[in-house]
């Protein structure tokens, strides 16, 4: 019976401690007002990619669906951002092209990160050993290109879809997460803890996600946030050159790339979902810097 | 003395570096699938000639022993054909690669001049008018593609107002400058050709600062935070207090300490161009290797895919030299820590 209530007190103490957790994260969070008007970006970009045929004016627009009849219109009242060559409207378009994006982005980031991590934490236990400098060496191999000709080259060689190109991005990504985690895991491991906990006989698998692992996880969900907007830029760059998803799967990138030759006359056709390139990647880029500055001041 | 001992320790890491990512990019280039002979002859070639061509090219001896005789071409600058212009890459590489080239060079020299000049500006006074307006500026410089720059630049400056050539390097009719260094700008100037100089710096302008914009952002922001934390150390409130006028303290004292992350973040934006240029030059329609390299992944031009991505990656290992140099040169610790170990 008294054990009953003291478990539930403690119950109710870890959800207010909770509680409070969070709101001192927000305050620190929302002190500064562009991170806030990012995290709204944020909401509002996810809202529109998994409720796209709520939203949009169209939804059948987002097949392969033709209406000459209203081809080539330029924005009016009607279709807000104009129509194009086939005569479907280019707001329902864009709109249904932002869940491609976000599953770019959170795609890319899930599998190069624990796959990155991973390497980086291994070679950070083993660090000074021969297995550490083969992992880190294997890593500075994947950093001696740049990542979106690296991307390139590996799609070159997969057919253009979108889950290719997502791959293609990952095999250029994970090993930036590797030397980042690497670089904490390295000089964590000689910390009197880690070695104490060596000398109270912890398994090694304790040492490295119970030990070091948790120092690391501020740079790991800094680089994971502010990495969402630079996935989905490379994502679009990979479409814009027909390397992405096909149509008639609707593709911020690929839409630019069909419109822009069509210039200086369609000119709606390129600038709007240019434009909503644009406020995704800032959207994220905000909320990234906002969680960033938030895990520091933390930290601090 | 120690200095180019490093250099050297640097140098032959790299050349590891290079071994491994060639590599990497032969296995990425031999695991596509279907048969090269019959993709490089075209489906109506004889099973003879196709048996010829797998012998002349190595294509019937296993992985590694193609690999080593691919090396030894290599190393003597023979990357083999390429498919599509039916002609060796190492030639298509010589004269295509100085257009890019010379779009880099005024990329980055953009981004070094307005990014540091910027950030110095806004540094100097943290929270005004200019430092605001920089940073909501450099938030759009960063989230925007290069391509969409490249696009907007050319509606705007090309279709609307007419101002600047849409496409290509050269307007058709000028006469090229004869070539000493392959840029038509110093060329041109060395030469005497200014007609050929200007309408190639007319060409250049817009997809140049297309890819530089990023950079800029960048620079600016690093240059601003990086000043500012080194304004509150205590060495510069020291030097203030002492009568030093604050200009003299910045450029002196705080300048010097503040470009060694600054270094390094334009050694990334550089490469970060060198994968961008692919796009700009499609828009620009521009004769660069990065619109040659897209041409053939988009063929699945082996030989070609597999010579320009080692010419960049020797380009960016350079670059990381180069920078890793600078910062031993700018920050006496770097050169204390290097020399002990």
């Amino acid at each position: 019976m008294n054990t009953d209530v003291s478990v539930s007190k403690i119950k109710i103490n870890s959800a207010s401690a909770w509680w409070n957790s969070v709101k001192r994260n927000w305050y620190m969070f929302s002190r500064n007002k562009i991170s806030v008007v990012g995290l709204v970006g944020v909401i509002l970009v996810v809202l529109i990619a998994i409720l796209p045929q709520y939203i949009a004016p169209f939804p059948e627009h987002a097949a392969a669906f033709t209406n000459f009849g209203d081809a080539n219109l330029p924005p009016n009242s009607e279709y807000l951002l104009g129509t194009d060559s086939t005569g479907r409207d280019v707001l329902s378009r864009i709109i249904f092209s932002f869940r491609g994006a976000l599953t770019m982005g959170v795609g890319v980031i899930l599998i190069a990160a624990p796959i990155g991590v991973i390497m980086g934490l291994f070679a950070g236990y083993f660090s000074g050993r021969f297995i550490s400098s083969v992992i880190m060496r294997i890593v500075d191999i994947f950093l001696s290109l740049p990542s979106l000709v690296l991307a390139l080259a590996v799609s070159a060689i997969l057919s253009p879809t979108l889950f290719n190109s997502m791959m293609a991005i990952t095999v250029s990504w994970w090993a930036w997460y590797a030397r980042l985690v690497y670089g904490t895991a390295s000089s964590v491991r000689n910390e009197y803890y880690v070695k104490s906990a060596e000398l109270l006989g912890a398994s090694r698998a304790h040492i490295i996600f119970r030990e070091i692992l948790p120092n690391c996880w501020s740079v790991i969900l800094t680089k994971m946030t502010l990495d969402m907007g630079v996935v989905i830029l490379m994502g679009a760059s990979l479409s814009f050159v027909g390397l992405g998803a096909q149509p008639p799967q609707p593709d911020l990138g690929t839409m630019v790339s069909e419109g822009y030759k069509l210039l200086p006359n369609s000119w709606w056709l390129t600038i709007f979902p240019a434009a909503a390139i644009m406020l995704i990647v800032l959207s994220f880029n905000l909320f990234g810097d906002g969680i960033g500055d938030m895990l520091k001041t933390k930290e601090e | 003395m120690h200095g180019i001992k490093y250099i050297i320790k640097r140098l032959a890491w790299s050349i590891v570096v290079l071994l491994g990512l060639s590599v990497l990019i032969f296995v990425i280039a031999r695991v596509i699938p279907g048969d090269p002979a019959s993709m490089a002859l075209g489906p109506t070639a004889s099973e003879e000639a196709k048996e010829l061509f797998r012998k002349e090219n190595n294509l019937d001896e296993p992985l590694p022993v193609q690999y080593i005789y691919w090396l030894g071409d290599a190393v003597k600058g023979d990357f083999g054909k390429s498919t599509h212009t039916k002609r060796p890459v190492s030639q298509d590489i010589k004269e295509l690669l100085p257009a890019t080239v010379e779009l880099i060079i005024l990329a980055a020299a953009l981004e070094i001049i307005i990014g540091i000049g910027l950030g110095i500006l806004s540094a100097s006074k943290p929270g005004g008018m200019l430092d605001n307006s920089v940073r909501v500026t450099s938030y759009l410089g960063i989230a925007t593609p290069s391509f969409v720059w490249g696009i907007l630049f050319m509606l705007v400056f090309s279709y609307w107002t007419g101002l600047l050539p849409t496409v290509g390097r050269l307007t058709r009719g000028i006469t090229p400058p004869r070539t000493i260094t392959g840029l038509f700008v110093f060329d041109g100037l060395l030469t005497g050709n200014f007609e050929a100089a200007w309408d190639t710096f007319k060409h250049i302008i817009m997809p140049g600062t297309a890819l530089a914009l990023t950079g800029i952002a960048q620079t600016a922001r690093m240059t601003r935070s990086s000043m500012v934390d080194n304004m509150d150390k205590d060495f510069v409130a020291s030097e203030i207090a002492s009568g030093i006028p604050k200009r003299k303290v910045i450029s002196l004292y705080v300048l010097r300490p503040s470009s060694i992350p600054v270094v390094s973040i334009i050694a990334l934006d550089i490469a970060a161009m060198l994968g961008n240029a692919f796009m700009v030059e499609q828009v620009f329609s521009y004769p660069g290797v990065s619109k040659y390299c897209l041409a053939a992944i988009l063929n699945k031009d082996l030989n070609a895919i597999v010579g320009v991505v080692m010419v960049i990656g020797i380009a960016f290992l350079l670059v990381n030299i180069f920078v890793d140099i600078m910062s031993a040169f700018l920050d006496p610790r770097i050169r204390l820590k290097e020399n002990s170990a």
